[in-house]
């Protein structure tokens, strides 16, 4: 029972993936599959049933608002692909 | 042999001074050279960090350190791919993470090491975690140590490989849905998954936040006890773990099993287990029996819906946390002319198939006009399932069912068929999704070719203590944890 209702084009534009049109074509096929197994869960009713987002609830954790040391300027660029006076080097983004 | 060693074995001779930690850990290194190259568990290893922990830990000892003050003490652990380790790489087996390394000790890495172990390699796992075999690695699949043509499972299949080939005492593994019991089943060793919140979740690459939880394989289950005992207590760093106390776990090991209720759930008991994998199964039930506990049958009714349910609220999840890979602040980039080509270009080369596969599902179940169908819904069921896991522990103290339907499958066997591959954890997926605790331990072996067969506890929430009783008296009265792998 596939889901034919699945646009991998646009699905794949959101999560920010470029896709090849083989990758389109394969992971669109066994997707629609899979969607339409998860389509199991409409047997079940769950008229009043509460949502659970975690298994443990555990509300309001806060911490103390007050400065802390954190990693070192140079140790959080260490890692980055470009950098330059202390900052991550991006694509111009308005012209 | 020093590498075959079970780790309180080790720890024993090493109070004694009848070996040293770098010997034990130069005996790691001979055995990761011995045999790696059919293994291909460690995707990376820093020799020289290795042997420098190991000789610190020979020092303390010289000190007078003890193990009752450091459990761990020069006792060699592998890490899974995604733990950070400062100065160390955490590549995630993707490709997308590049030359990163952990600026920082993630909170599991840093309560090791304040026991005592010496942290080498990071081993082999699915892509992200998402897989069920570690064929989805970037850097080549590993071995099933017991059949080389066979998986070791996955995603901690590195781990458990490790250990099963003797190259490490202990793995430090993650379990999302069964990442840590189905491969310790698959590879004869013991995997247990704690309950959510037990342990710290700082510091460890996020897959799906509220399924994810840290967990040993090891030799057997003493050993599985202190290496919890090392890991487990709240975290003011992870807002999800629990402010419950630490009990001993390996101190309260060695009981029998009179007085307590197994449940045996009539649902996970289908047509298509494997035959020698029931066989195995009902031989250690009987058994079970035989040491005091009492059977009892029990409804898990929703069972049937819990893959479905895992793979909405897994991708969904999965999909939030892994859009921090973008290209900008770490890890690989593929340029574009402005940051949106940048991100999707990124992303399309530096991910696997089945992380792309689950990052979309995931978009699209989330995604405006669907949410309320798909990740809603899956919510919803998800209660149902723990409403389950709630009715059963009413009446019995623990479940007992295999941890697989079937032994190690042959690589490539399910690669082209995702929702195959997604349906060999059937049995181990509810557990997460209930935020509850399991075990894996070794109960039988196929005949030919002779492949382990895993028997799976589940336990109350924060029932570790207990569980782990059980699993210990199960295993002491039989012989299955002493069968090695012939390498």
């Amino acid at each position: 029972m596939a889901n034919n209702d699945f646009d991998i084009r646009y699905v794949a534009n959101l999560a920010r993936i470029a896709l090849s049109p083989d990758e389109e074509a394969k992971l669109g096929a066994q997707l629609g599959d899979i969607l339409g197994y998860v389509k199991k869960l409409e047997e079940l009713d769950v008229a009043g049933v509460e949502p659970m987002a975690h298994a443990v609830p555990l509300a309001n954790v806060l911490r103390a608002d007050e400065v802390r040391p954190s990693i070192p300027q140079e140790a959080a660029l260490a890692n980055a692909p470009k950098q330059a006076n202390g900052l991550f080097i991006v694509p111009k983004i308005v012209e | 042999m020093l590498h075959e060693l079970t780790l309180s074995a080790l720890t024993a001779k090493l109070a004694a001074g009848e070996v040293s930690a770098r010997e034990a850990m130069l005996a790691c290194l001979d055995r990761i050279d011995a045999v790696d190259g059919q293994v291909n568990a460690f995707m990376s290893l820093d020799r020289d960090d290795a042997l420098g922990q190991a000789e610190a830990a020979d020092a303390a000892l010289a000190n007078g350190s003890t193990h009752a003050a450091q459990p761990l003490l020069g006792v060699p652990v592998s890490l899974k791919d995604l733990f950070c380790a400062k100065g160390q790489p955490a590549n995630c087996s993707s490709k997308i993470l590049g030359d990163f390394r952990s600026p920082y000790d993630g909170t599991v890495v840093r309560k090791l090491r304040d026991a005592g172990a010496v942290l080498f390699g990071r081993v082999n796992m699915d892509e992200f975690a998402m897989g069920s075999s570690t064929e989805n690695s970037a850097f080549g699949r590993s071995h099933n140590p017991w059949d080389l043509e066979r998986v070791p499972g996955g995603s901690s299949g590195g781990c458990a490989a490790s250990v099963a080939a003797q190259e490490c005492f202990a793995s430090i593994g993650t379990d999302t849905g069964g990442s840590i019991r189905q491969p310790a089943a698959l590879c004869g060793c013991v995997g247990l998954k704690p309950t959510y919140g037990r342990v710290s979740r700082y510091g460890v690459g996020a897959v799906a936040s509220s399924l994810d939880q840290v967990g040993p394989l090891a030799r057997d289950v003493r050993d599985s006890a202190t290496l919890l005992g090392a890991m487990a207590g709240h975290d003011p760093r992870d807002s999800t773990s629990v402010p419950t106390e630490v009990p001993d776990y390996a101190a309260g090991l060695g009981g029998d099993l009179k007085g307590i209720k197994l449940g045996l759930p009539r649902e996970y008991l289908i047509d298509g287990i494997d035959p020698e994998v029931r066989a195995a199964f009902d031989a250690a039930v009987k058994q079970c029996e035989a040491l005091g506990a009492e059977i009892h049958e029990v409804s898990m009714p929703h069972t049937e819906y819990g893959v479905a349910t895992y793979y909405i609220v897994a991708t969904a999840e999965a999909s939030a946390n892994l859009a921090r890979f973008d290209g900008i602040r770490y890890g690989e980039r593929v340029d574009g002319d402005d940051p949106f080509s940048l991100y999707c270009n990124t992303r399309g080369r530096g991910f696997g198939e089945e992380v792309k596969r689950r990052i979309i599902l995931g978009t699209y179940v989330l995604s405006s006009g669907y949410y309320d169908a798909y990740y809603l819904r899956a919510q919803k069921v998800r209660t149902l399932i723990k409403r389950d896991f709630e009715q059963a522990f009413e009446t019995v103290d623990a479940l007992i069912t295999p941890t697989v339907p079937a032994p190690a499958f042959k690589a490539g066997e399910k690669m082209d068929d995702p929702l195959q591959m997604y349906l060999s954890d059937i049995f181990t997926i509810s557990c997460n999704l209930a935020g509850t605790c399991g075990i894996s331990l070794p109960c039988g072996f196929t005949s030919d070719p002779k492949l382990p067969i895993g028997l799976q506890l589940l336990g109350k929430p924060f029932g570790e203590s207990e569980l782990l009783q059980i699993a210990h008296a199960y295993e002491q009265a039989t012989p299955w944890h002493t069968e090695r792998a012939a390498l």
